[in-house]
């Protein structure tokens, strides 16, 4: 009932309006990565500031695992393109097509968090500990929010493979719409690790 | 869109209606309802401190009171040092975060936006909903935090480190507070933006916007991008609060007379650059819908078109813009250098410009004008000069050279208080007089109004200008006892017993309105017209008080906001939705 009533009351729930070209959801995540943009721009902010400041920072290539980390990034890429594939056949109508790649996304998503937690778990064993030095407290951190975001977007995405998909029997087009919406968010946590990568292991 | 018009009939139970509602307007009364519970509560707890001020070590005189907290904190009814801490920061805290800025944002915006936009709800009603409980988990969480053990935090509203990093548990709880009222504003800011781009009615083009509407735009970007690096030092504080992190710990810290067992290698002006980074955007999220009321107050009670509307809106975008790059004239006595010292003093001048073109707008509005001094009138002008008078003692605070003596007196205390308590108060208690009728159907009375008015606006410059004297003086802000250790502060001590006797009678008249308030819904004059203010703009062409889906009929918007004596109209208002003037 929620949803007629809603639909009833809120004008652009599926098509854009004209003079913004955008529908509501589309352009709240976009609002929405951009306050994102600002929570991890703040981190990477004190990022640079600690690390100008400091007299003794390790050399992140010799104390990270650089391989898992590039590996985990052409998995997080593959994971965004998967993506894309899986929202161009869903809005071809081609249902087995999107579930199965669906199913490719979240299983890179899965691997992602696997290698993570093997390169904690190394980092554990060295007695690498968020407490030992500010590059490894900013080093969890970051990269231990950023893998919150990852498991957002599983249970997100799994939704729509899942229960979610009962909207498509309803209205096509809005279920669309939100698979495109939630594909924005999954590249944007992809976008985070390349700059995450990139600052705490290469740099 | 072509909704059925009989939605007002559509049945929901009491808990879908009243409290777990998406009807924006039903959201707004109860952010009403909790923020006005948390300035009351903030202001008492600052009604106790102004006692350990004016009088340091001497029991209350009530001694339910010294009961009521307990051995701990106040034994004897004497106030300990480690509780006024407490109560000065929760003061702060709340008055700030759950006491001002959501009765200015997200109170008047979820009920405004819509209705003046000529839209039937938020763009995202379920979000809005969740937005106002997360406000309320954050806001009962924080109040919590006076029952843990140890008290709540103690670290002023500014949270600075290192001290809030080593501070007792209050200040986690303190953190996690935090967290979920950013989470609620980022959501309500969010959804603001949507809906004014995207659920503006027919004919609603940005030019004819009313200044309202212009306000909480930039204020809801002024929370979504600001809040967050909030967050991000929230996150960063917890970790080194309970992971043991030292992110805003230096090497060699001695905590007393120990060197603090951490790595160290933190930084503690990090704190102060990611708060302040917020920290002065929300100034701007503070005051400006209470410019966004006032505006619409004069607009409606002089019966002309604001002038310098174009100029207005073009202040408020850059006013905005700005907010963004001033926040380190917060921090010159840190010893940031020269170069970066002249950088903050120049944009901190430059904004002033701006915030000043606002004021004078309005002040030029007047003029001319054939002004009511209806009750929402009164307050707006008294908004006027009180708001000029914070700003303008502002100015001395954004230059270096005059900062440096200031900073941490009583002098600053008594700036920011102008610009809130009489500027912004005053500017959100006209606007609760003047919609009123809309959301009720009644009118709050008129001879309440002035005996509420009257002795809140004399007594709060007897709390404010004299924290001016003390600062120029020298008083410095936080001292338990008022100064007192310090002797050349001597001289202007008795001010303290002023300040707080004005405070306990402006207390006192704040009772008008809490009875008016009350009284009012029930058994107030009915109004007996959807627009009884004779006024423009949207809001009020719905049925009074608005429905579930708030209009009858689709609007189409025909003309800009402030039409008001229109040459050749019949009647000295022109509604926007009437195509004829």
């Amino acid at each position: 009932m929620e949803a007629a009533h809603t639909e009833e009351f809120i004008p652009y729930i599926v098509e854009p309006r004209e003079d913004t070209g955008l529908y509501n959801a589309k352009f709240g995540i976009w609002l929405f990565l951009a306050s994102e943009v600002m929570l991890f721009g703040s981190l990477f902010s004190a990022y640079i500031l600690l690390r100008a400041g400091s007299f003794n920072w390790p050399v992140q290539s010799d104390v990270q695992n650089v391989p898992i980390g590039a590996i985990n990034s052409i998995v997080l890429l593959s994971s965004s393109i998967f993506f894309i594939r899986a929202w161009v056949h869903l809005k071809a109508d081609n249902i087995a097509k999107y579930k199965q790649f669906m199913r490719l996304v979240l299983l890179f998503a899965f691997i992602f968090l696997t290698l993570k937690g093997f390169e904690y778990y190394q980092h554990f064993s060295h007695h690498e500990y968020p407490k030992t030095n500010v590059f490894f407290g900013l080093y969890y951190l970051m990269t231990g929010l950023h893998a919150l975001h990852i498991i957002g977007g599983i249970i997100v995405n799994s939704f729509y493979l899942g229960p979610g998909m009962r909207l498509r029997s309803t209205n096509k087009q809005w279920f669309i719409n939100r698979l495109e919406v939630a594909g924005l968010y999954w590249h944007f946590v992809d976008l985070v690790w390349i700059f995450l990568f990139s600052t705490l292991y290469l740099l | 869109m072509g909704g059925s018009p009989n939605s007002a009939s559509h049945h929901e139970s009491f808990i879908r209606k009243y409290i777990f509602s998406t009807d924006h307007k039903v959201i707004a009364i109860q952010y009403l309802f909790l923020s006005l519970f948390f300035l009351l509560f903030g202001f008492l707890l600052m009604l106790l401190m102004r006692w350990q001020l004016a009088y340091p070590g001497q029991p209350v005189p009530f001694n339910f009171i010294g009961k009521l907290f307990g051995q701990n904190s106040m034994p004897g009814g004497v106030m300990l040092p480690e509780f006024y801490n407490q109560l000065g920061a929760m003061h702060g805290t709340i008055m700030v975060f759950l006491g001002v800025v959501p009765l200015g944002f997200a109170v008047f915006g979820n009920y405004l936006i819509p209705l003046q936009i000529g839209a039937r709800d938020m763009a995202f009603p379920r979000l809005n909903m969740f937005s106002y409980w997360s406000f309320f988990a954050g806001g009962m969480l924080m109040l919590s935090s006076f029952f843990w053990p140890g008290g709540p935090a103690s670290n002023g509203w500014t949270s600075y480190a290192p001290l809030s990093d080593i501070a007792h548990d209050g200040q986690t709880i303190w953190l996690f507070s935090m967290f979920i009222i950013i989470v609620s504003s980022l959501l309500s800011s969010l959804n603001f933006i949507v809906t004014i781009f995207n659920l503006r009615a027919p004919g609603m083009t940005f030019e004819r916007l009313p200044f309202f509407i212009w306000a909480q735009l930039v204020t809801s970007f002024l929370l979504l991008l600001a809040f967050p690096p909030l967050e991000g030092a929230a996150f960063l504080q917890l970790c080194d609060r309970l992971l043991g992190t030292s992110f805003f710990l230096p090497s060699g810290l001695f905590v007393n007379g120990q060197v603090y067992n951490v790595s160290g290698g933190g930084n503690a002006l990090l704190w102060q650059h990611l708060f302040w980074f917020l920290g002065h955007p929300e100034v701007y999220v503070l005051i400006l819908p209470a410019l966004g009321i006032v505006t619409e107050i004069i607009a409606n009670n002089t019966r002309k078109n604001i002038s310098g509307f174009n100029m207005m809106r073009v202040s408020v975008i850059f006013l905005g813009f700005l907010s963004f790059v001033v926040w380190s004239h917060h921090m010159y006595l840190t010893g940031m250098g020269t170069d970066i010292t002249a950088f903050f003093q120049l944009t901190t001048m430059i904004i002033s410009i701006p915030s000043i073109i606002i004021v004078s707008a309005l002040f030029i509005t007047l003029w001319g004008g054939s002004i009511r001094f209806t009750t929402p009138m009164i307050f707006a002008l008294a908004f006027l000069p009180m708001f000029g008078i914070g700003g303008l003692t502002g100015l001395p605070l954004g230059l270096a050279a005059t900062d440096i003596p200031l900073h941490d007196t009583y002098y600053v205390i008594g700036h920011f208080h102008y610009v809130v308590a009489p500027g912004v108060i005053l500017g959100l208690f006209a606007g609760i007089y003047y919609w009123f009728p809309k959301a009720t159907g009644r009118k709050m009375n008129d001879l309440l109004g002035h005996l509420h008015f009257w002795p809140t606006l004399i007594t709060m410059n007897f709390v404010f200008f004299p924290m001016l004297i003390q600062g120029l003086m020298g008083v410095n802000r936080r001292l338990y006892d008022g100064g007192e250790t310090y002797l050349f502060m001597h001289k202007v001590l008795y001010w303290n017993v002023v300040i707080s006797w004005a405070a306990w009678v402006l207390a006192l008249a704040q009772l008008p309105f809490i009875f008016n308030f009350f009284y009012s819904m029930f058994k107030g004059e009915k109004v007996h017209s959807d627009n009884p203010w004779e006024s423009t703009t949207l809001e009020w062409a719905t049925p009074t008080p608005p429905p579930h889906g708030n209009f009858t009929k689709q609007l189409t918007v025909y003309r800009d906001p402030y039409s008001y004596s229109l040459e050749g109209a019949p009647k000295d208002y022109s509604p926007q939705y009437q195509e004829e003037i």
